[in-house]
C-alpha cells in the first residue's frame, strides 16, 4: 500500500531525510518510533503530501507522488501535530465543511456516526474555540476518518491526551485495522507504539534503522535497541 | 545537483569583457563624435542613446528574469532561479540608469527634474515592484519557498513592464514615444530617429545587449559558486 | 464505542480507467455505486463549484461569528478617513477634488488589513494544510479565499461609502461609480490573495504585503481613480469607459496569473 525507496528531504542543504526505505502492506499497522528531529514529522508529511520530496520514490496505493499527489488525497486520512480544525465554527460545522471538500457521501448521517465514535455528539454545537486539548484531538480524529479512508497517517496522536480519550483512540485504531485499514503512525511512545502494531521501524537520522514484523519483537529488547540506535546520534 | 550547474569558463568571461570594452569605447565615438547635433535640444540629446538603450535592456532581463522564473516553477532546477535573480539584479540596475539619465534629461528639456507623466509614473512602479523583489527573497527563511516566491513574483510583476511600455500609446504623455504609439493622437511629443543617428542608436543598443550577456555570466558564475561553497560546508562542517 | 451504523466503507472503489491504481480494500456492497458516482464527480466541474462554495460558507460562518475582519476593517477605514480629513484640512467645498482618490486609498489600506488577517488565521492554525489535504484543485481554495475576500471587503464598503457621502455631503452613490467600485475590488481581492498567500510565509508579514502589493496595485489606483472622477464629474459613459476597461483587463491577466500560479504558492 505504501512503498518508499531512497526516500530524500533536504531543507535547502540541511538533509532530513537521507535515502529512507519502507513499505507498509494493505491493512497493516506500522509504528515508526524515532528521537524528536529524526524526521518523523517529515516523512509523515511527504506521506500525506504536503510536501515534496527531494529525491527517492513515493507510492501510495499504486499513486506515484508528488507526480499524482492529487489523486491520492482522496485515500488519506491525516492526524498531524496541529489539530486543523477552525475555532470559530461549531464541531459539525468543521466536520461539515471537510466532508464537503472530501465529498462525503450522506454527509449529515456520516457526521453524525463520526461524532459518536469519538464521543463528542454532546458537543457538537459547541465552537471549537471551546475545546479542550484532548476533545481537539479527538474532533481531529472525527475528521481524519470522516470520508472513511483506506490509509490512516497519524503524527503523534497520543501526545496531550488524557487516559479516557488515549482508550477511546486505542479502539478506534483496533476498529480501523479490523475493517482493513492500513495504519502508519509515528511516536516517541515504546510501549504504546508495540502495543497496536503490526511492524515496527526506529527512524533516525533520516533513516531507518531497524525494521521487523511486531512478533519478532520483545519489547524489552526493543527498548535496548532503541536506546542503542538513537544514541548513536 | 549543485555540481550540475553550468559555469561560463573564465575565458569565455574575460572575451566577453574585452568585448565589452571595445564596444563601450566605439559607441562612445559614435555617440558624440559622428551622430548629428539634434536640433531643438541640443547636446544633451545625447543621453537619448544611453537612456533607451538601458531601458530595453532593462526591460530584456526582466524579461528573462520571468522565462527563467517560469522554467524554475516547472523544472525544480536551481540554475534557473539563480540566473532569475541574477538578471532581476541587474534590470534593476539598468532601470536605474534609465530613472536618473531620464531625470538630467528632463531638467533642460522640460525645465524640471521630474513630472509623474504616464510614463514616468509605470517606470517608477516597475522599479518598486522589482525592488521589492530583493525585500520578497529576503524575508523567506525555506531556500525552496523562497526560490518558488521570487519566481512567481518576476511573472506577476513583470505585468509593470508591459504596462511601462505600453503605457505612451494609450495614455497621453510628454514623454516621447519613439517607435511605437509615434502615430498615436495622444502623444504629443513624437522623435522620429534621424538618419545621422541611426548607426550610434543601434550600435548603442548592441553595446548594452553584449553589457548585459557579460553582467549576466559574471553575476550568475558568482551565485553557482556560492552554492558549491554553501554545498562544500553542509558536507564537511556538519555531523 | 459502537461501532457507526452508516459505514460507507473505504473511500471509493477504483475507476477501471485510473492509471496504475492499486487494488482496493474490500468495500462493503451498500451504496457501491454511489461510491463510484462520488469517485467519478471529484474530478467534475460540481465538485469543483462545491468546493469553491465550502471554502466561502466557512469563511462566512467564521466571520459573522467573531466578525473580526470586518469590524478591524471598518474601523481601520474610518480612522484613515478621518486622519486624511484633518491632515487636508477638507472643507466641505473641497472634497469634490480629492473624493476619488481617498476612496480607493482607504479601500485599498481596509482591504489590506482583511487580507492579511485573512490568511494569517488560516496559517496561524495550520488550517492552511488542512485545505491542501482535501482532494481539490489549489485553484478552488485560491478562488475560496478570493470570493471570501472580496464578499468582507464589499461588506465594508456597503458601510464605509453611505458614511462618506453623509459626513462629507458628497454624492457617492451612482451606478458608474458601483461598477467601478466593483471591477476595483474585484482586482484587489484577486491579487491582494495570491500576495497575501506569500506574505503571510515571510518573516515580517506586516510589512511585506504592502510592498509587494501597492506596486501592483497603482496601476489599478490610477484608472480607478480617474474612471471615478469621470463619473463623479458627471461626464458621459464614452469619455471614462477606457479606464473601467483597462481595470478590467488588468483584473482577468492578473486572476488568471494567480491562477496558474497558486499552485506553487502554497506548496511546499
Amino acid at each position: 500500500m505504501i512503498e518508499v525507496q531512497g526516500l530524500v528531504k533536504t531543507f535547502g542543504l540541511k538533509p532530513v531525510l537521507r535515502g529512507l526505505d519502507l513499505e507498509v502492506p494493505a491493512g497493516a499497522f506500522l509504528t515508526v518510533v524515532g528521537p524528536n528531529g529524526a524526521g518523523k514529522t517529515t516523512l509523515l508529511r511527504i506521506l500525506a503530501t504536503l510536501s515534496r520530496p527531494s529525491g527517492g520514490r513515493v507510492r501510495i496505493a499504486g499513486y506515484e507522488l508528488p507526480g499524482q499527489a492529487d489523486l491520492v488525497r482522496q485515500w488519506l486520512g491525516v492526524l498531524s501535530h496541529q489539530p486543523l480544525l477552525y475555532g470559530d465554527l461549531t464541531a459539525e460545522e468543521n466536520l461539515r465543511f471537510f466532508g464537503r471538500m472530501y465529498g462525503v457521501p450522506r454527509l449529515e448521517a456520516r457526521i453524525d456516526a463520526t461524532l459518536q465514535q469519538v464521543g463528542l455528539s454532546a458537543r457538537r454545537r459547541d465552537l471549537v474555540r471551546t475545546f479542550s486539548r484532548g476533545m481537539w484531538q479527538r474532533l481531529s480524529i472525527a475528521r481524519a476518518l470522516l470520508h472513511d479512508p483506506p490509509v490512516l497517517l497519524l503524527d503523534e496522536p497520543y501526545t496531550g491526551l488524557d487516559p479516557d480519550a488515549s482508550a477511546m483512540l486505542d479502539e478506534l485504531l483496533r476498529n480501523a485495522v479490523g475493517q482493513g485499514r492500513t495504519v502508519l503512525m509515528t511516536t516517541h511512545d515504546l510501549s504504546r507504539g508495540l502495543m497496536l502494531a503490526d511492524y515496527v521501524a526506529i527512524l533516525a537520522r533520516g533513516k531507518i534503522a531497524y525494521i521487523a514484523p511486531r512478533s519478532e519483537v520483545d519489547a524489552e529488547q526493543f527498548g535496548q535497541l532503541y536506546a542503542q540506535v538513537t544514541s548513536r546520534s | 545537483m549543485v555540481e550540475e550547474m553550468k559555469l561560463a569558463s573564465p575565458r569565455t568571461l574575460r572575451i566577453l569583457g574585452g568585448l565589452s570594452a571595445v564596444m563601450v569605447v566605439i559607441a562612445l565615438v559614435l555617440v558624440f563624435l559622428v551622430a548629428p547635433q539634434e536640433r531643438t535640444m541640443g547636446e544633451v540629446q545625447r543621453i537619448f542613446y544611453f537612456h533607451v538603450g538601458a531601458a530595453w535592456i532593462g526591460a530584456l532581463a526582466f524579461l528573462v528574469a520571468l522565462v527563467t522564473g517560469t522554467l524554475y516553477l516547472r523544472s525544480g532546477k536551481t540554475q534557473y532561479d539563480l540566473i532569475s535573480l541574477s538578471s532581476v539584479e541587474i534590470g534593476l540596475v539598468f532601470i536605474t540608469m534609465v530613472l536618473i539619465t531620464g531625470s538630467i534629461w528632463a531638467r533642460p528639456a522640460w525645465n524640471t527634474w521630474w513630472v509623474w507623466t504616464p510614463r514616468l509614473t509605470t517606470a517608477t512602479i516597475m522599479w518598486l515592484v522589482y525592488l521589492a523583489y530583493f525585500m520578497l527573497r529576503g524575508a523567506v527563511e525555506d531556500p525552496n519557498r523562497r526560490r518558488r516566491y521570487a519566481a512567481v513574483y518576476s511573472i506577476v510583476g513583470f505585468a509593470s513592464v508591459i504596462l511601462t511600455f505600453i503605457s505612451t500609446s494609450i495614455l497621453a504623455d510628454t514623454h516621447p514615444a519613439l517607435f511605437f504609439g509615434a502615430n498615436s493622437p495622444q502623444t504629443k511629443g513624437d522623435a522620429p530617429l534621424a538618419p545621422g543617428m541611426r548607426p550610434a542608436f543601434f550600435f548603442s543598443l548592441l553595446t548594452f545587449t553584449v553589457l548585459y550577456i557579460t553582467f549576466l555570466l559574471y553575476r550568475v558564475r558568482l551565485e553557482v559558486l556560492r552554492e558549491h561553497v554553501e554545498a562544500l560546508k553542509a558536507r564537511f562542517l556538519t555531523p | 464505542m459502537p461501532d457507526p451504523q452508516v459505514n460507507t466503507g473505504p473511500a471509493g472503489p477504483i475507476i477501471d480507467a485510473l492509471p496504475q491504481a492499486a487494488e482496493a480494500p474490500e468495500t462493503e456492497a451498500s451504496g457501491a455505486v454511489g461510491q463510484r458516482l462520488a469517485e467519478w464527480a471529484r474530478y467534475s466541474l460540481v465538485a469543483y463549484i462545491r468546493a469553491v462554495a465550502a471554502v466561502v460558507w466557512k469563511d462566512l460562518v467564521a466571520e459573522l461569528r467573531s466578525k473580526e475582519l470586518i469590524t478591524a476593517m471598518l474601523i481601520f477605514a474610518i480612522l484613515v478617513i478621518l486622519s486624511f480629513n484633518f491632515a487636508l484640512e477638507l472643507r466641505l467645498d473641497r472634497v469634490g477634488l480629492v473624493a476619488a482618490g481617498l476612496v480607493w486609498v482607504t479601500i485599498i489600506f481596509a482591504g489590506m488589513l482583511g487580507l492579511d488577517r485573512s490568511l494569517a488565521m488560516e496559517k496561524d492554525r495550520g488550517c492552511l494544510d488542512g485545505l491542501l489535504l482535501c482532494p481539490v484543485d489549489r485553484s478552488a481554495i485560491y478562488f475560496g479565499k478570493m470570493i471570501g475576500n472580496l464578499l468582507f471587503i464589499s461588506v465594508v464598503e456597503a458601510i464605509f461609502l453611505p458614511l462618506f457621502s453623509i459626513l462629507f455631503n458628497y454624492p457617492l452613490l451612482s451606478p458608474g461609480i458601483l461598477l467601478i467600485i466593483v471591477v476595483g475590488t474585484v482586482g484587489l481581492a484577486g491579487i491582494g490573495t495570491l500576495i497575501s498567500t506569500m506574505a503571510v510565509h515571510t518573516r515580517a508579514r506586516e510589512v511585506m504585503l504592502p510592498v509587494m502589493l501597492l506596486p501592483l496595485l497603482i496601476p489599478f489606483i490610477l484608472a480607478a481613480v480617474k474612471a471615478t472622477r469621470g463619473a463623479l464629474d458627471g461626464l458621459p459613459w464614452g469619455e471614462f469607459q477606457g479606464w473601467v476597461q483597462l481595470m478590467l483587463a488588468y483584473d482577468m491577466i492578473l486572476l488568471a496569473v494567480a491562477y496558474m500560479t497558486f499552485d506553487y504558492v502554497v506548496e511546499e
